[in-house]
């Protein structure tokens, strides 16, 4: 009932739903929605970097032991790729405003594989922490360690680099869904809503990492 | 759609599927409304078994692990279960976009999205109730570490929690997109009512403090299943910093449920004194002042659970500047009445219910704000019978005092006012007799979340006890009086009232598109202009908000 | 005793009493002259502009009048700041323990209250001297509990892992409730004690029998006492009921049936072992909710409750 029912065929233009007075009222009201919902994000990661802080003012020398464990290599790989997962991601954008149809599935594809390489990086560096035991709380049984609260850093390093690759994979779906729509050619300079806000979403999941990054591996 | 369909909205689509896949803001509000009635008189009932047990300083009909949950349940279900979702979801949904003079909300999928989120999570609490090894006891605060001891019933309902966490955060970008974009011509930001107003102010809340609970709830669980440590003393963490967590949620909280209820005051207020809001600006910014220092208060919690000195002092004082705004509000209303045209209809009496209860409640929170007075007050009945007066006082009479005033609206059916009036003075009567001795036995050193107690206290155990069954008969009277006029109540007229707003201006039940030709409403005044055109205010047809041209 | 209790608030029976019941009168009386004001005026206001006729419209539209909004928002906002400050000077008085303090022990658990004093004596009810300052210096052994006297206007969290303190100096000779405040689980509402105030030289004398604990006694006896100091009388049962934690009455030498399917002697070692690691032989039917005493109770403690046990039969 509330957007126009008949799907769009291949090539054809989105139409707006029935309660926005026009197309560009529609298209500000998702954009305004997608910050909003940005600005829950961070919140919501926010909790996380609270007890981060918190912990790392009580126990800063278990911090530095611990994170010293933790392969910065791998971490700046996966920074470099996902920043260029951004670039890619805003070429699509681009690509959209300009109805460039083969470029936007193409950098959509892009970033979807550079986000697939972010997590298979992911999946080593999370086998090598499980093969030293070094995991949360009571089933932390690495040995060696000075501080008896290093399984703390090590239950914070998980959630919070666990919910960021939910975040990425939740990303890759979006991603996912955006290329097969833009196969159909459905995005266009008049319609492009979907492939900005995912836009968006996916440059936020960007910046999370961007701070996790340096916080769990560097410092 | 063309307008051929645009016919009351109730029966525009038949049929139970109809309901499931709607994506009209009108019957979501309704099935809100419902399911979050349901879950009060749940909770309520939770409430009248764990007063049954008080009325013995021992073992009257339970053990000391069921009263834990009773009021453990009764607390979480009332919270998180009906009066969060209350008056944002049910009747802000219902009603808000029709005060725009929009035909829905900005994004109808995720509203709908949001109410089976919503639903899931109540499922998976009743789920935990009753199917679930391990004891919901840990009280609505899940402090830890008593709510991290590996019970998965408690899992359960902290995920439940996370999950209608999301239905509130899209719930409130939803109300505050739909607010930005989707006003008619005409409709400024100043012309808007103060209902509106007051559901962004909660909107903003919504959706800047409930990630927070969120992760924490999230936490919980997590630390229920990995024993991370965080929250967990035995692996070196601190469960001080969870109680942080959580207050920093609950207290702007609070204001997720009482900023509405300020909403509907004064919408029901001016249209029973014929009278424009005194104050208008004041309401309206007030209502984001609350919101905002909302956020610097959660402290006042915890002022015995071993924070700093100076952490002390700083909460205290900012507590007591979030009652400013508040105690302005007050005493706009009472402005409000002053010469005006009052008529005490069921709604009404609400209104002064309110007036009186909400004071009461908010100036105990002042004498629970100062510190040396509340390290004698802290987790007693007194704290009970603050919040109590807070939300039962002035939310649930808020909530229904709305129930009554749109319920024409959203039904088309009248009520019968003699069984309205008489529902609504049995509850502040019994609502009294509940609470008030609570303040009394609380000073006294009663504490709360208790099974047994001094026989010292059971004067007044009883007498709370007897009150809560004239609450209950008041309530159910109220709910049956509602139900028996969609069978035998007269047809509504679309502005029985005489209000101003929008919502007034079209059929009662409004048609699909919430108007006529929902295209031509252009507003051309305030909210509440009851002064133009005088000889036109008696019909009650004809609203001055709006003008079709 | 009782005659200090004031419809309001308990008896009065520490300083504190000065800081808080002034603060808690001020602000209930202003408190109740705004009640008394708002609906009065709303009851006037009601009554005097209520409709009379059908038709009737407001007599006037008043939007707004600065001046008032001005004052009404500007003598709350005075209001507020004399409340904070009598409130927070309550409170600073009540956070700075003085220097020349007693200090006491206080050790929470699932659900019952221990204190240690200096002298090394053990007691689970509180004995403090009359007009001394006496600081509690307190932790849990589980989950979070709180430590209150109403009479004494007093309040703290118990943390584990942490120390929290607090102090007072008791004005009143007598007996007055401790309650556990902060929701513990099934025993909340009966970790119960009291606090007894004595004049200072009954506090020494108590002090030095509490100390010599043992002496004088036969281990049942000592044994007995330990019972009700250490805290067992909160979950076991001597009358043979058993509550949160099996009764005792009558077990020495019989066949325990654990939660693991087999079954123990009652004898020495099994006590030992279920006092010092209790969740190494979980009773069949029970939770697993009996704190550990390692470190807690001494060997010759322990030897103590054994005699118990036997002379319990
Ligand atoms: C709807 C919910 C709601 C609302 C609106 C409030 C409003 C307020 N609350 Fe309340 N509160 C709760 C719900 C709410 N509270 C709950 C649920 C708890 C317990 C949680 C738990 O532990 O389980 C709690 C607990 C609580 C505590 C902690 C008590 C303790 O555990 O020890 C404190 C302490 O400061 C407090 C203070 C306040 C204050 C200052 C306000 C202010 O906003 C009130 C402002 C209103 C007024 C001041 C009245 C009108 C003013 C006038 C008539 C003018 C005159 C006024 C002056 C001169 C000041 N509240
Ligand atoms: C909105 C919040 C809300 C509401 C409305 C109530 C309502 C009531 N509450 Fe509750 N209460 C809490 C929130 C609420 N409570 C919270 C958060 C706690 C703390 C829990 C904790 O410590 O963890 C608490 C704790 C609490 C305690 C303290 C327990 C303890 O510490 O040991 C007590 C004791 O008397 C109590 C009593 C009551 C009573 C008698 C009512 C009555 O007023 C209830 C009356 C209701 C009914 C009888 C149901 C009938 C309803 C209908 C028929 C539906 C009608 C619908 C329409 C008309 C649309 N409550
Ligand atoms: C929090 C409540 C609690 C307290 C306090 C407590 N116990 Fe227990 N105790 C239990 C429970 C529950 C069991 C049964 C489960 C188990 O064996 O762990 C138990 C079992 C026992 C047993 C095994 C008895 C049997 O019948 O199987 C002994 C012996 C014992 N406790 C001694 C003590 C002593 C001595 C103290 C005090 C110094 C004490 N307990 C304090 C709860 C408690
Ligand atoms: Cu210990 Cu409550
Ligand atoms: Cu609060």
């Amino acid at each position: 009932m509330s957007t126009t029912s008949t799907r769009p065929g291949k090539g054809i233009i989105h139409q707006t739903a029935h309660h926005f007075p026009s197309a560009d009222a529609q298209f500000d009201a998702a954009k305004l929605g997608m910050w909003i919902f940005l600005v829950t994000e961070v919140l919501f990661f926010g909790g996380l970097f609270c007890a981060y802080v918190i912990y790392r003012a009580w126990f800063p020398d278990m911090y530095a032991e611990v994170a010293a464990h933790l392969d910065w290599r791998l971490g700046a790989l996966n920074t470099l790729v996902l920043i260029t997962s951004s670039y890619t991601m805003v070429s699509a954008v681009r690509n959209a405003q300009l109805s460039d149809h083969k470029w936007l599935w193409r950098n959509l594809a892009l970033t979807l594989i550079l986000a697939g390489v972010f997590l298979v990086v992911k999946y080593f560096e999370y086998s090598s922490k499980v093969h030293h035991g070094l995991l949360p709380g009571e089933f932390f049984t690495a040995e060696g360690f000075q501080h008896n609260t290093a399984h703390i850093f090590i239950g914070l390093y998980f959630m919070m680099t666990g919910l960021h690759g939910i975040h990425v994979l939740i990303g890759m779906f979006l991603i996912g869904w955006l290329i097969i729509q833009a196969r159909k050619q459905r995005f266009g300079a008049e319609y492009y809503t979907p492939v900005e806000t995912v836009g968006l979403y996916w440059h936020l999941v960007d910046m999370i990492w961007i701070f996790l990054f340096p916080l769990l591996y560097l410092i | 759609m063309s307008h051929g369909e645009n016919i009351n909205y109730l029966i525009a689509r038949r049929g139970f599927w109809s309901w499931v896949i709607t994506l009209d803001h009108k019957r979501i509000g309704l099935m809100y409304l419902a399911t979050s009635s349901f879950f009060f008189m749940m909770g309520g009932i939770y409430a009248l078994l764990l007063r049954f047990e008080l009325l013995t300083p021992t073992k009257l009909f339970v053990d000391a692990d069921t009263y834990n949950q009773l009021f453990s349940l009764h607390g979480i279900i009332m919270v998180f279960l009906f009066i969060i979702p209350a008056i944002p979801a049910a009747m802000g949904n219902f009603i808000m976009p029709m005060q725009l003079g929009a035909m829905d909300v900005a994004f109808p999928r995720l509203n709908l999205f949001s109410y089976y989120l919503y639903a899931t999570g109540a499922l998976m609490i009743l789920f935990a109730i009753f199917f679930m090894p391990g004891l919901v006891d840990t009280g609505w605060t899940f402090y830890a570490p008593y709510s991290i001891a590996q019970n998965p019933s408690v899992v359960m309902v902290a995920l439940a929690i996370f999950i209608m966490g999301f239905s509130s955060i899209l719930t409130g970008l939803n109300f505050i997109v739909t607010i930005h974009t989707l006003r008619a011509p005409g409709l400024t930001w100043f012309r808007l009512p103060l209902f509106v107003w007051a559901l962004y102010a909660t909107s903003v809340i919504q959706v800047l403090a409930t990630p927070v609970l969120a992760i924490t709830l999230a936490l919980v669980a997590v630390e229920n299943f990995f024993g991370v440590g965080i929250f967990d003393p035995a692996l070196g963490g601190d469960p001080v910093l969870f109680q942080h967590f959580f207050w920093f949620y609950s207290h702007p909280a609070v204001y997720i449920m009482i900023v509405p209820a300020f909403g509907i005051i004064s919408e029901l207020i001016t249209a029973f004194s014929k009278r424009d809001i005194f104050g208008y600006r004041f309401i309206a910014f007030s209502s984001i002042a609350i919101a905002l220092i909302g956020f610097l208060v959660w402290g006042h919690h915890m002022f015995v659970a071993g924070q700093s000195l100076f952490a002390g002092m700083i909460f205290s004082f900012l507590t007591f500047f979030v009652g400013i705004p508040t105690a302005v509000k007050i005493f706009n209303w009472m402005a409000t009445l002053y010469k005006g045209s009052i008529e005490l209809k069921t709604p009404m009496l609400y209104v002064l219910a309110f007036l009186f209860l909400f004071t009461v409640g908010g100036l105990t929170g002042i004498m629970l704000g100062m510190v040396s007075v509340d390290i004698h007050l802290h987790d007693t009945y007194f704290v009970v019978a603050h919040f109590h007066y807070v939300m039962m006082g002035g939310n649930v009479i808020a909530f229904l005092g709305g129930v009554h005033y749109w319920w024409p609206k959203m039904t088309g059916k009248m009520y019968s006012e003699f069984w309205g009036r008489l529902s609504a003075s049995l509850i502040f009567i019994g609502f009294n007799v509940t609470f008030f001795m609570q303040f009394v036995m609380g000073s006294l050193g009663m504490p709360r979340r208790y099974y047994s107690y001094d026989p010292e206290f059971q004067i007044y155990h009883v007498i709370s006890t007897v009150g809560s069954w004239i609450v209950g008969v008041g309530l159910f009277m109220a709910l049956f009086n509602l139900l028996l006029s969609l069978r035998s109540g007269n047809n509504a007229p679309a502005n029985p009232w005489g209000a101003k707003t929008l919502e007034w201006q079209s059929a009662s039940p409004p048609p699909v598109l919430n108007f006529e030709e929902p295209e031509k409403v252009i507003v051309v005044t305030g909210p509440y202009a009851f002064d133009s055109d005088k000889s036109r205010i008696s019909n009650g047809t004809k609203t001055y908000q709006s003008e079709k041209v | 005793m009782d005659t200090t209790k004031t419809f309001w608030l308990p008896t009065r029976a520490s300083t504190f009493v000065d800081v808080v019941d002034p603060a808690f009168n001020l602000v209930m009386w202003m408190s109740l002259f705004f009640l008394l004001a708002v609906t009065a005026g709303v009851i006037y206001f009601v009554i005097k502009f209520r409709r009379k006729h059908p038709d009737q419209i407001a007599a006037d539209q008043i939007t707004h009048n600065f001046h008032l909004e001005l004052w009404w928002t500007i003598i709350p906002v005075f209001i507020v700041l004399v409340l904070f400050w009598v409130g927070f000077r309550g409170y600073l008085y009540m956070s700075i323990a003085p220097h020349n303090a007693t200090e006491i022990r206080v050790i929470g658990q699932k659900w019952s209250w221990m204190f240690e004093y200096p002298s090394g004596a053990t007691s689970d009810t509180l004995v403090v001297p009359l007009n001394e300052p006496v600081k509690l210096l307190m932790s849990s052994r589980d989950i979070l509990h709180s430590f209150s006297v109403p009479a004494f206007r007093v309040k703290m969290d118990l943390i584990p892992n942490r120390y929290t303190s607090v102090w007072f100096e008791a004005t009143t000779q007598g007996v007055f409730p401790i309650r556990c405040t902060e929701y513990c689980g099934t025993g909340h509402s009966e970790m119960l004690s009291a606090v007894k105030v004595v004049d200072y030289a009954a506090y020494e004398e108590w002090l030095v029998k509490a100390a010599s604990a043992g002496e004088g006694l036969t281990p049942a006896e000592f044994g007995q006492k330990l019972y009700a100091s250490k805290g067992c009388s909160a979950c076991h049962n001597i009358d043979g009921t058993s509550q949160i934690g099996p009764h005792w009455d009558g077990k020495w030498g019989t066949q325990v049936k654990l939660a693991s399917g087999e079954s123990v002697l009652f004898d020495e070692n099994y006590v030992r072992n279920s006092i010092l690691d209790p969740r190494s032989q979980v009773t069949a039917g029970y939770q697993p909710v009996m704190p550990a005493y390692k470190g807690i109770i001494t060997d010759a403690e322990i030897d103590a409750i054994i005699a118990y046990f036997k002379s319990l039969q």
